[in-house]
């Protein structure tokens, strides 16, 4: 008996309906909300971690007025909800936007509900990580700046090579936890009909009527994903381990 | 006693130097001239404006009044070209200040290559060449925190030789450091003087200014109390405060 054929076993013998093991329609539409949650989570990850590098070198940058922009950038996005966001860029801002015409000659939005989840998480998740970069970059000595602008670099140079390098192994692990939750958080993207994990688990479970199947199976796919993300940041830190620094 | 090398044309020209930190005036009229193969040293009590002098010289703090040149080159100039100076100075400090992510060859490495933008291959030799000179051979692919703080501060030493300066300024270089590995260091600083290096230190080791300096100068409350070779200036000083200090420390 292969995995399909136990599975349909146990929904005719025993009513537990893992449907999306034995049925290949419900199998494609909970892996394309796979595919679209870790779509959604990478890019968020890569583009929130580049806010936060940025937006770091932007608190301490000289003009007095990028300065002010990440602050208010910072407090903004870290003291609302993620879903209040998400809304405000979906239903708010989103239709002050001029619509393109799409291949079938209708009306279509510029950017994609799955485009605004990315803008919208990449910006909430970002505001942590100029915090959390901040941390890491107060943590280096100003003698090592010192050390690196009598060598004749500049703030962006000594920015580049030493001030981050050093500043990046100070917050790794804040910056996993930030991460994880930011995983966490592309789930909100269902109330904006984003095709992720969760969207698709509810269309299975309203139709296929197994909700109690699919909440352990959206439970344990999340765990999964985590568990892969924390690996793989785990790996990340081990690699960026220097001998003698910072133990 | 001096090294007996060549001393050639002025280098470092301090003029009426005043520096402030807000109401704290910590440098008054500071006048010295430093010329190239020369070794210079600063003593004098904590406080009393040394570090702070060097900082300026290669414009980590910029003076509040007065000139500073390096080389002909106004280091008071609001259109100061950072680099340019700095390519001419080279700085050690008390904390060693390397940097601790990469190796002691990678320290060495990383200026030429990132500011002044030189051939990897050929600063690597160069880099070898520097921390054998140093006697670190054999601890290339050492981190920092591997080191003893001897061997630290004479990677640092290494690093700062990299981009080829004119002058090289020491800041309390062996403050931090156990006897023992103090003397490393010295010795390393001697060769550099030896070999014609201008060489501008501030430090508390007596006997190694004695021995190495062609110029002492004391200072005390941000002004120049005394100058003069170290033989006079250490053994006959005409100040009682110089004096005073030296009774203290000697």
């Amino acid at each position: 008996m292969d995995v399909a054929q136990f599975f349909s076993w146990l929904n005719d013998a025993h009513g537990i309906n893992f449907s999306i093991f034995y049925d290949p329609f419900d199998r494609d539409r909970f892996l394309a909300g796979l595919w679209t949650t870790v779509a959604l989570s990478v890019i968020c990850i890569l583009a929130s971690i580049a806010l936060g590098i940025v937006g770091a070198w932007a608190q301490g940058a000289k003009s007095a007025v990028v300065r002010a922009v990440a602050q208010g950038y910072v407090q903004v996005f870290r003291n609302t909800p993620p879903l209040v966001q998400l809304a405000f860029f979906y239903f708010a801002f989103a239709t002050l936007l001029p619509t393109v015409r799409d291949s079938f000659g209708g009306q279509a939005p510029l950017i994609s509900s799955f485009g605004w989840a990315v803008i919208s998480f990449s910006l909430f998740a970002g505001a942590f990580n100029v915090e959390i970069f901040r941390s890491g970059i107060e943590a280096v000595p100003q003698s090592t700046i010192e050390a690196a602008e009598a060598l004749g670099y500049t703030r962006l140079g000594a920015y580049r090579h030493v001030i981050l390098p050093l500043a990046i192994r100070v917050c790794l692990p804040a910056l996993n936890n930030n991460l994880v939750n930011l995983v966490k958080t592309t789930t909100l993207a269902y109330a904006i009909g984003v095709p992720e994990l969760l969207y698709a688990a509810a269309q299975i479970w309203s139709e296929v009527l197994n909700v109690r199947e699919m909440m352990n199976v959206l439970l344990v796919t999340y765990i999964a994903l985590v568990a892969l993300l924390v690996a793989a940041m785990n790996k990340w830190e081990r690699m960026m381990r220097v001998p003698g620094f910072g133990q | 006693m001096t090294t007996g090398h060549h001393i050639g044309r002025p280098i470092v020209v301090i003029e009426g130097v005043e520096k402030a930190f807000g109401a704290v005036t910590v440098l008054r009229d500071i006048n010295m001239t430093v010329s190239t193969g020369e070794t210079v040293c600063i003593i004098g009590p904590s406080g009393s404006g040394k570090s702070t002098l060097l900082r300026c010289i290669n414009a980590l703090a910029p003076v509040t009044k007065g000139s500073i040149t390096v080389d002909g080159q106004q280091v008071n100039d609001p259109k100061l070209d950072k680099l340019a100076l700095r390519r001419k100075v080279g700085m050690v400090f008390q904390q060693y200040n390397l940097f601790a992510h990469k190796t002691a060859l990678q320290n060495v490495m990383m200026a030429p290559i990132h500011v002044l933008g030189q051939q990897r291959a050929e600063v690597e030799e160069r880099a070898r060449r520097l921390l054998a000179k140093v006697r670190l051979t054999g601890k290339e692919n050492s981190y920092p925190g591997e080191l003893s703080g001897g061997q630290q501060q004479r990677v640092a030493i290494a690093r700062s030789l990299a981009m080829n300066p004119s002058v090289m300024l020491f800041d309390e270089v062996t403050a931090a450091l156990d006897p023992e590995t103090k003397k490393e260091v010295l010795v390393t600083i001697r060769e550099l003087a030896g070999e014609g290096m201008t060489c501008i230190l501030v430090t508390h080791e007596m006997g190694f200014a004695r021995e190495v300096a062609d110029h002492v100068y004391f200072t005390d409350g941000g002004l120049i109390v005394e100058d003069g070779p170290p033989a006079d200036l250490l053994c006959a000083p005409r100040h009682e405060r110089t004096r005073a200090f030296l009774d203290q420390v000697l």
